[in-house]
């Protein structure tokens, strides 16, 4: 039959283009209660006073909640977050009070009349305004908040997590550095832009039973923290999760869930929506880290490089969540896809009066590797070298050792020279880095490579439950949610080879029920098709197992002596001699109505495998099962003479190991590709001096737009990870984590000046053309 | 989601909609005038506006005309931005419209709207102010032609209950040498760090600016400047930059020393694109 | 002249049929468009008429129903995604792997097929000008492009 490799369209497809998909915020009914937020509307300060008197006026108004309400902390390493600010609050625009209503308007309505009274505290407003000597404290009992996971919190300090990666010997790194380069960098936060806002219902049935909906990428951890906050059996919650408008990280975090439960609590169970506003979306719910990174690199004067330190800052605003986490990522992978046997690095998740942050595509990967790749080009300068050239004398390969020790194989880490091979000729990098026109316009390129293992809890898992319909089409019952990414139709792609069947008789559902389908950790890290891909595999081999069996009953043989493809099981030397499988799905019948076998039903599972933590000294583990690497190219024409520029071309080449869907594979990296270099090119939260958050609209926060992107080219290297399904690793983020770099390099080449920042505005530019601060 | 109510009104003629005026500014209702609503629905869903009533006055006949009628160009203030673009009677108007919002937006902004409008770019206009324009002002007391030179002071200078029927310019601007460049901070749709309007009249540029104050404007000296034909290109841009009515702004779209260098940019570029007749090309 | 003053009956002409929907004055067309008549296909991404998701066609011009009030609807026919079927839009969508949360595309088919059937032989510009308005967040943009262009026989 063929399906892996092929271009197979999105099940999902005709109900995308007709307006059919059901999105969380598509339930309408008369019955519904709404909920609305109240915000906080300082960066940092404290809660003196919440009037609620002229909100309980209105009419409709039924519940509101605050802070006084909710007497626990919540957080995924570190539990340092009230779910509505209690004493103070730590951000603009954190969520403070909760009106629930009959109707929109009278939630909206009654919100409006919250008022609050604050006393402001000094707000932190940069990474190095948090760790200065006497920086105001935004958690004061820091020391004693609840780990659930290996976090290092800094008693008195704004330091949340501190991880340390030590490899080799330092002295003797920078002793064999004939050249070293050092410099420093700064990325603001940024927001995930999901088209659809974050949005929950939640009910409580009168047993206690709890429903909650949601646009989630993660429907089994809402389960747990439900059930580990409000001390619910979790065999009584059911998260459902339908299709979801896009999320890219920022809905893998639980924020809203644990609101909207307790708004229906407030009003005895009735089903309560409650819907993100875009400017709650940017502001009060996680947003993206921010990174401030300092990295000395020295080489050898061919260009080895020999020794890297590196210090990054996470700007993972005034809650850890998930940007605790990431700090461990960024620091896993530090150095980037290069071969540096001495290492030091020191990655902080800092505290600061900035809207907390999450997962985002890439998971920190970009942000760190715009500072190590723009190093790079400043040390090829420095070397009078060729950027790709360093690159690809330095680029990682089998045998070698990430920064955290592990080591890396054929299977384990994909073949970062022959991207970078391939990168070289798509940009037509030999024509030379920089071109000068007629016009006077500056042609130049820029390069990147890159690197991401999945950064996985060490006991993910994920599990797969395949039934058949009567007419012989095969359902798959999966935990892992459609963002858009095309999972679910990947899914299918590979039941149908292992099964040998039709892929259109492969049948998806775009909802998630965590009652009815086994558990998948989330839909995060390039994960799905890898974890929830082994666990369809072994589901599908179950499956062949049971009809094996049975039709070598009926059929009178050995299962040896039997095959299954394209809706029968046949004798592999006769294949004229076969039981159609719609005779045997639900139990063969004999004419005589003697039934054996029941009903095929196929169980898979997944958990990684020999994942360790990194060790809190010197960072040593097995932080991921594989690393899919990438090299990427950009192209611009820049207008020396008022700095802006366009971007020509952008070129991702990325190892997939197998591309199992050719069509959806080249369409979401390039998506990827196209945020990586909106990210760099233009976007950024900009705070006020007292930490305002000034651009929480569409209005003021720019994505790029239609018309400004690049003529996008994506290939794919096949080195297969012999553990992964098909081969195929994690792929889709990975487009993203080389743009921001390439687009620096290409324009720091193309204006002749370092320019270590984002976004990369003409007025950035121009800027550091002028030296202005 | 906007959280208080309003009344709604659509007169038919524009006698009818001054006599509303009246009736529900009589009653405390604080009315407001309705074009394409796209400011008022959005300042109104975060009650930066709180009108009692809304006088949508799309469905009144000469607000809708766009016409040469004699030796002027007629544009009805209900015209929305793509009817006006694309009509293409006063390519400067064309131009300049084109720049504003998005398509989308531009199908429901009317050129009325965006003149009379809160905000403060209000790039509508430009293309009047540097042609001589006219607005029909209608109101209680009938309509009248007004010079925008006499009712235009960084915004509308609208009494009570007054508005804006029509637009006029003289015909023989649909036909002059223009300029028209609107410069963002990266985005193409976006608010401007500035726009330029500016068309020749004889020998001589006139050009009017949105973005670089907190309200639009023609500046008779910044015009002396530019057209002083003794001076290099490079004076007359400096001399300008040093005439603006009023600080420049400095906000999240850029900084007021950006934007003066965007500003000398875009004169250079006007320069060029409308050097006046006997102009030293040289001095470029 | 037409006035509504208060929370009441409006008569809509939605996909080609008469429909009532009880709205205020000061409800949006989107609003009513979902919540009354459970149109759901138009989604709400911004309510500040900036990433055109919302887009629907008054009489064959797409308008952000978030910046239009239901009542100004009144004498006018709204089209939504659910009332166009068959359009070469949705199959060059298809066929180019235009979308992939789809949260946006109801708004991108709206407003390409308002550009087919307005601007048959549109240009680059004319088609970059149209679809400036549209964000996608999943994209590259050129998937669209390149269907449109399909869409438009090119």
């Amino acid at each position: 039959m063929g399906a892996v490799g092929t271009g197979v369209p999105r099940k999902e497809a005709k109900d995308k283009v007709t307006g059919n998909i059901k999105f969380v915020g598509d339930y309408i009914s008369p019955g519904l209660m709404h909920a609305r937020l109240v915000t906080g509307t300082y960066a940092h300060a404290l809660l003196k006073n919440i009037q609620t008197a002229a909100a309980w006026r209105v009419p409709g108004v039924k519940a509101i909640v605050t802070g006084k309400d909710c007497s626990f902390l919540t957080g995924a390493y570190l539990e340092d977050r009230p779910p509505l600010a209690a004493d103070k609050v730590r951000y603009y625009g954190e969520p403070v009070a909760l009106v629930v209503a009959d109707s929109e308007l009278a939630a909206k309505q009654g919100a409006e009349e919250v008022r609050i009274e604050y006393e402001p505290l000094p707000a932190v407003n940069s990474v190095h305004d948090a760790l200065r000597p006497g920086a105001p404290r935004i958690h004061e009992n820091l020391g004693e908040y609840r780990r659930v996971k290996p976090v290092f919190p800094e008693t008195n300090s704004n330091i949340a997590d501190r991880v340390k990666v030590r490899k080799g010997d330092m002295g003797k790194g920078w002793a064999g550095s004939e050249i070293t380069v050092e410099a420093s960098f700064h990325l603001p936060q940024s927001d995930h832009v999901a088209m659809e806002t974050r949005c929950v219902r939640a009910e409580i049935a009168p047993d206690g039973r709890v429903t909650i909906h949601s646009s989630s990428q993660a429907p089994f951890v809402i389960r747990k923290l439900i059930s580990r906050y409000f001390l619910i059996d979790t065999g009584k919650i059911t998260v459902i999760v339908p299709a979801v408008g896009g999320s890219f990280g920022g809905k893998a975090a639980v924020q809203l869930e644990l609101l909207a439960y307790m708004a229906s609590q407030a009003v005895g169970g009735r089903q309560v929506k409650l819907v993100n506003t875009r400017e709650q979306e940017i502001i009060s719910s996680p947003g993206r880290i921010g990174l401030d990174a300092e990295v000395r690199l020295g080489a050898t004067k061919e260009g080895q490089l020999m020794a890297a330190e590196i210090t990054y800052l996470v700007d993972g605003g005034a809650y850890s969540d998930i940007g605790a986490v990431m700090t461990k990522s960024i620091a896993a992978d530090c150095t980037g896809p290069y071969k540096i046997d001495n290492v030091q690095c020191d990655a902080l998740c800092v505290y600061t009066n900035h809207p907390y942050t999450t997962s985002y595509t890439g998971f920190g990967h970009a942000s760190y590797t715009f500072a190590i790749e723009r190093t790079l080009d400043m040390l090829a300068k420095k070397l009078k070298m060729d950027p790709w050239q360093l690159r690809r004398m330095n680029a990682i390969a089998p045998g070698d050792t990430s920064p955290t020790l592990t080591g890396l194989t054929t299977s384990n880490l994909g073949d970062t020279g022959k991207c970078l091979d391939r990168v070289k000729q798509l940009i037509n990098w030999d024509e030379g880095q920089v071109v000068t026109g007629q016009d006077g316009k500056i042609r130049a390129k820029g390069l990147s490579a890159l690197w991401k293992t999945s950064s996985t809890p060490t006991d993910a898992r994920s599990g797969a439950i395949l039934t058949f319909n009567p007419d012989g089409s095969l359902n798959i019952g999966v935990g892992a949610v459609e963002i858009g990414q095309g999972s679910k139709t990947n899914l299918a792609v590979m039941a149908a080879e292992r099964l040998k069947m039709d892929v259109g008789k492969v049948h998806v559902m775009m909802e998630v029920n965590t009652h009815a389908h086994p558990e998948h950790f989330k839909t995060v890290a390039s994960m799905t098709t890898f974890m929830a891909g082994r666990a369809v595999l072994e589901a599908c081999d179950d499956i062949i197992h049971q009809l094996l069996s049975m039709a070598s009953i009926v059929l009178r043989c050995s299962p040896e002596d039997l095959d299954v493809a394209g809706g029968r099981v046949f004798l592999t030397d006769n294949p004229n001699m076969y039981v159609d499988i719609t005779e045997l799905v639900h139990g063969y019948k004999y004419e005589n109505g003697n039934s054996i076998g029941g009903q095929v039903i196929g169980r898979g599972s997944y958990i990684m495998r020999h994942l360790t933590e990194m060790d809190p000294e010197t960072g040593k583990g097995n932080v991921g099962p594989g690393w899919t690497v990438g090299a990427e190219a950009v192209e611009v024409e820049f207008d020396p003479g008022d700095f802006t520029y366009k971007m020509l071309k952008a070129v991702a080449v990325l190892d997939a190991g197998k591309v199992i869907n050719p069509r959806i594979a080249q369409a979401v990296v390039m998506g990827r590709m196209n945020m990586g270099l909106s990210l760099a090119n233009r976007e950024g939260l900009i705070y006020s001096g007292s930490g305002v958050v000034e651009n929480a609209s569409l209005r003021d926060y720019k994505i790029m737009r239609f018309a400004e992107q690049p003529q996008y080219t994506v290939e794919f290297i096949e080195t297969p990870q012999i553990d992964a399904p098909y081969g195929a690793r994690g792929l889709g983020e990975h487009g993203l984590i080389g743009m921001p770099a390439a687009l620096g390099n290409a324009l720091s080449a193309a204006a002749r000046v370092e320019l270590n920042q984002l976004p990369l505005l003409p007025e950035t530019i121009w800027s550091v053309k002028e030296g202005r601060p | 989601m906007i959280s208080f109510d309003f009344e709604y009104y659509r007169p038919d003629t524009a006698a009818e909609a001054a006599e509303i005026y009246q009736v529900l500014s009589g009653a405390g209702k604080n009315p407001l005038y309705y074009g394409g609503g796209t400011e008022i629905i959005t300042m109104a869903q975060s009650n930066q506006l709180k009108p009692g009533a809304i006088i949508d006055i799309k469905q009144i006949p000469e607000c809708n005309v766009f016409e040469v009628r004699n030796d002027e160009i007629l544009i009805g203030a209900c015209l929305n931005l793509n009817q006006a673009a694309e009509g293409n009677l006063f390519p400067l108007l064309s131009k300049t419209a084109r720049g504003i919002a998005d398509h989308g937006s531009r199908d429901k902004i009317t050129i009325g709207g965006n003149i009379c409008g809160k905000l403060i770019y209000r790039e509508g206009v430009l293309p009047f102010l540097v042609a001589d324009g006219e607005v029909v002002i209608s109101g209680q007391n009938g309509a009248a032609a007004r010079p925008l030179s006499e009712v235009f002071s960084q915004t509308m200078q609208l009494r009570p209950g007054e508005f804006i029927t029509q637009l006029k310019v003289k015909r023989s601007y649909a036909s002059v040498a223009f300029f028209s460049q609107k410069k963002t901070k990266q985005a193409k749709v976006d608010y401007p760090l500035l726009t330029v309007a500016a068309l020749r009249q004889g020998d001589d540029l006139r050009v009017a600016f949105s973005g670089l104050c907190t309200f639009p404007f023609r500046s008779v000296n910044i015009e002396q400047d530019l057209n002083s034909r003794d001076l290099s290109w490079e004076s007359r841009v400096n001399n300008a930059l040093g005439r603006l009515p009023g600080p420049v702004l400095n906000d999240l779209r850029g900084s007021a020393a950006y934007r003066l260098f965007v500003l000398s940019g875009a004169l250079r570029d006007m320069l060029t694109q409308l050097k006046g007749v006997g102009e030293n090309v040289s001095n470029a | 002249m037409f006035q509504m003053l208060d929370i009441g009956p409006l008569e809509l002409n939605v996909n080609g049929e008469k429909r009532t929907v009880v709205a205020r004055p000061a409800d949006t067309l989107l609003y009513a468009l979902r919540e009354h008549l459970g149109l759901t296909g138009t989604k709400n991404a911004c309510e500040t008429g900036d990433c055109d998701v919302c887009t629907v066609l008054i009489d064959g011009w797409p308008v952000k129903s978030c910046h239009m009030l239901a009542v100004e609807a009144v004498g006018h026919q709204v089209n939504t995604i659910e009332g166009i079927k068959g359009s070469p839009v949705q199959t060059a969508f298809l066929a180019k792997e235009a979308f992939q949360c789809g949260y946006c595309t109801p708004g991108y088919i709206v407003t390409a097929h308002a550009l087919l059937t307005l601007h048959p032989d549109a240009e680059d510009e004319v088609i970059n000008e149209w679809l400036a308005g549209n964000l996608c967040r999943c994209t590259g943009y050129q998937e669209i492009k390149e269907a449109v262009l399909m869409a438009l026989g090119r």
